[in-house]
C-alpha cells in the first residue's frame, strides 16, 4: 500500500496479512502513517498505489455492514444526546431496535437515560460513547483511532477491557495508540510503524496466556 | 435499509438539530429582514415601482439568505467529522443528499413564509395574477436553489474558504433559475405577461440539475 498526500508519501509500500480474532495495536511517533493505514483499511481513503482486501472483499464499501471505526475526532453530533447519537447512527445499518442502543450505551459504562447533549459530555463519556457508535452493529472489524487520547486512567482501562471482551468474542480489532501500557494485557500483536512502513511486529499473546496462566496456578 | 427510511431519518435528525440550535433559521431570518427594510428606505418606491422591482428583490434576497443555510447545512457533519461515521457505513449517499436538500427546502419555505407578509407590506404589493401560480413558483424556485445550493456546498465543504467559495460557483449556475423565478414573479404581480413559460423553464431546470445532483453526490461524498 502507498499512499500519497501531494508530495507526502504517507504510507511507503506496507505490505501486511492480518488473521481474524485478533487484537493488534498499532503503535509510532507522530506522522508515521498509523492513521492512514487506519482510515485506508476502513475506505475513507484511497489508495495511491495497491490493493486491499478486506473481509475477502476487494473495498470496504462491499462490506460497510461488517466494519466499525472510530476516528480520532469523535464522530458524533453535539447537539443530540447520547441515545439520539447512537439511534441515528444504528438507522444507517438497518438497526431500528432500541434496546440495542440501550445495549450499546450500558456496555461503555453510560447511562441510556441521561438526556444531556454529547456537546455538555466529558472528554472521557465522549470517547465510551464514540466506542459504543463503532460497536453498535456488531462489527466483525473493528478500526480505533487513538480511543484513549484524554480519558482519564480510569475510564481508559475499562475501554481496553471492553476491547479484550469484544476481542474474545471473535471480532477483528486494531487500535493505534500511544499508550501502549494499557493495551500490554489485551492485545494479541503489537505492529510498530515508522516513517510511512511497517518496522515490526511484536506477537504478546504467549506472554499474555502465559501470565493469565500464572495467575490461575496461584 | 432504503434511501427512504436513511432519509427520513436524516431529515429528522438535522430538523431536531436546527430546532434546539435555530443557528440557519436564525441567521436567514436576520438577513432577509434586513434586505427587506434596507432596500425599502434606500428606494422608497411607489406602489407602481413596487411590482416592477419586487420579483428580483424577493429572489435575490432569498437566494442571499439561502446561502447562510445552505453553508451550515455541511458544517453540522465536518463538526466531529461525523460525516466519516456516514462515509462508512453502508447507507446510500443519495439518502444524505435528499434528506439535506429536503431540510434546506423547509427552511427556505419557512423563511419565504414569515418574510412574505413583511414584503407585502414594505412594497404595498398584491398580486394581479393568481396567486396559485405565486406559489408554484415559490416551490419550484425554492427547490431550484437549494437542490444546487446543497450540491456546490458539499462540493466546497473540503476547501479552504468555503463561504466564499458556495456563492462563487452557485450563483452562476443560478441564473437561469434565477431569471425564471424573477420573471415569472414579475408577470404574475403586474399582470403583463404569463408566466406559463417561465414556470416550464424552472420545472426543466429542477427535473435536470436534481437529476444531475443525485447522479454525482457520490463521488462528490467520497472525494479526498
Amino acid at each position: 500500500m502507498v499512499k500519497f498526500f501531494g508530495r507526502f508519501a504517507a504510507l511507503r509500500g506496507v505490505s501486511a496479512s492480518f488473521a481474524p480474532g485478533k487484537l493488534y495495536v498499532i503503535v509510532g511517533d507522530n506522522g508515521a502513517g498509523k492513521s492512514t493505514l487506519l482510515r485506508v483499511i476502513a475506505g475513507l481513503i484511497e489508495l495511491s498505489q495497491g490493493s486491499v482486501t478486506l473481509l475477502g472483499a476487494p473495498t470496504a464499501r462491499e462490506v460497510a455492514h461488517r466494519i466499525g471505526y472510530m476516528g480520532h475526532a469523535p464522530l458524533l453530533y453535539d447537539e443530540l444526546d447520547g441515545m439520539e447519537n447512537l439511534r441515528y447512527f444504528a438507522g444507517l445499518y438497518g438497526l431500528h431496535n432500541d434496546s440495542v442502543c440501550r445495549e450499546g450505551m450500558r456496555r461503555v459504562g453510560l447511562d441510556p437515560d441521561l438526556e444531556r447533549r454529547v456537546g455538555q459530555y466529558s472528554q472521557g463519556m465522549r470517547q465510551r460513547l464514540s466506542l459504543a457508535r463503532a460497536v453498535l452493529h456488531d462489527p466483525e472489524l473493528i478500526l480505533l483511532d487513538e480511543p484513549f487520547s484524554n480519558v482519564d486512567v480510569h475510564s481508559a482501562r475499562d475501554m481496553a477491557a471492553i476491547l479484550g471482551g469484544v476481542r474474545d468474542q471473535g471480532k477483528t480489532i486494531f487500535v493505534v495508540t500511544h499508550q501502549t501500557a494499557l493495551m500490554e494485557q489485551v492485545a494479541d500483536e503489537f505492529i510498530h510503524m515508522s516513517a510511512g512502513k511497517i518496522e515490526s511486529r511484536r506477537p504478546v499473546k504467549p506472554l499474555r496466556v502465559a501470565a493469565n496462566t500464572a495467575g490461575v496456578d496461584r | 435499509m432504503s434511501t427512504a427510511t436513511v432519509t427520513r431519518s436524516t431529515l429528522l435528525k438535522d430538523l431536531r438539530m436546527e430546532w434546539r440550535s435555530k443557528d440557519a433559521i436564525n441567521s436567514m431570518l436576520f438577513f432577509s429582514l434586513l434586505v427587506v427594510v434596507i432596500f425599502s428606505f434606500a428606494f422608497n418606491p411607489t406602489a407602481e415601482e413596487s411590482r416592477l422591482i419586487a420579483g428580483g428583490l424577493i429572489w435575490v434576497a432569498f437566494l442571499f439568505a439561502a446561502v447562510v443555510a445552505l453553508n451550515q447545512t455541511w458544517a453540522r457533519e465536518l463538526r466531529n467529522q461525523v460525516l466519516d461515521a456516514y462515509r462508512i457505513s453502508p447507507a446510500p449517499a443519495n439518502a444524505l443528499f435528499l434528506a439535506k436538500v429536503l431540510g434546506n427546502f423547509l427552511f427556505v419555505v419557512v423563511l419565504e413564509v414569515l418574510m412574505a407578509p413583511l414584503f407585502i407590506v414594505f412594497y404595498q404589493l398584491r398580486s394581479v395574477g393568481p396567486v396559485w401560480q405565486l406559489i408554484v413558483i415559490a416551490l419550484l424556485g425554492t427547490w431550484a436553489l437549494v437542490v444546487n445550493g446543497t450540491f456546490f456546498a458539499a462540493l466546497s465543504i473540503r476547501t479552504r474558504s468555503r463561504e466564499i467559495m458556495l456563492p462563487l460557483i452557485l450563483f452562476p449556475i443560478s441564473i437561469p433559475a434565477l431569471l425564471a423565478m424573477v420573471d415569472a414573479t414579475t408577470s404574475i404581480l403586474t399582470g403583463d405577461s404569463s408566466p406559463g413559460f417561465w414556470m416550464k423553464m424552472l420545472l426543466v431546470y429542477d427535473v435536470v440539475f436534481t437529476a444531475v445532483c443525485l447522479l454525482l453526490f457520490e463521488s462528490v461524498l467520497n472525494a479526498e
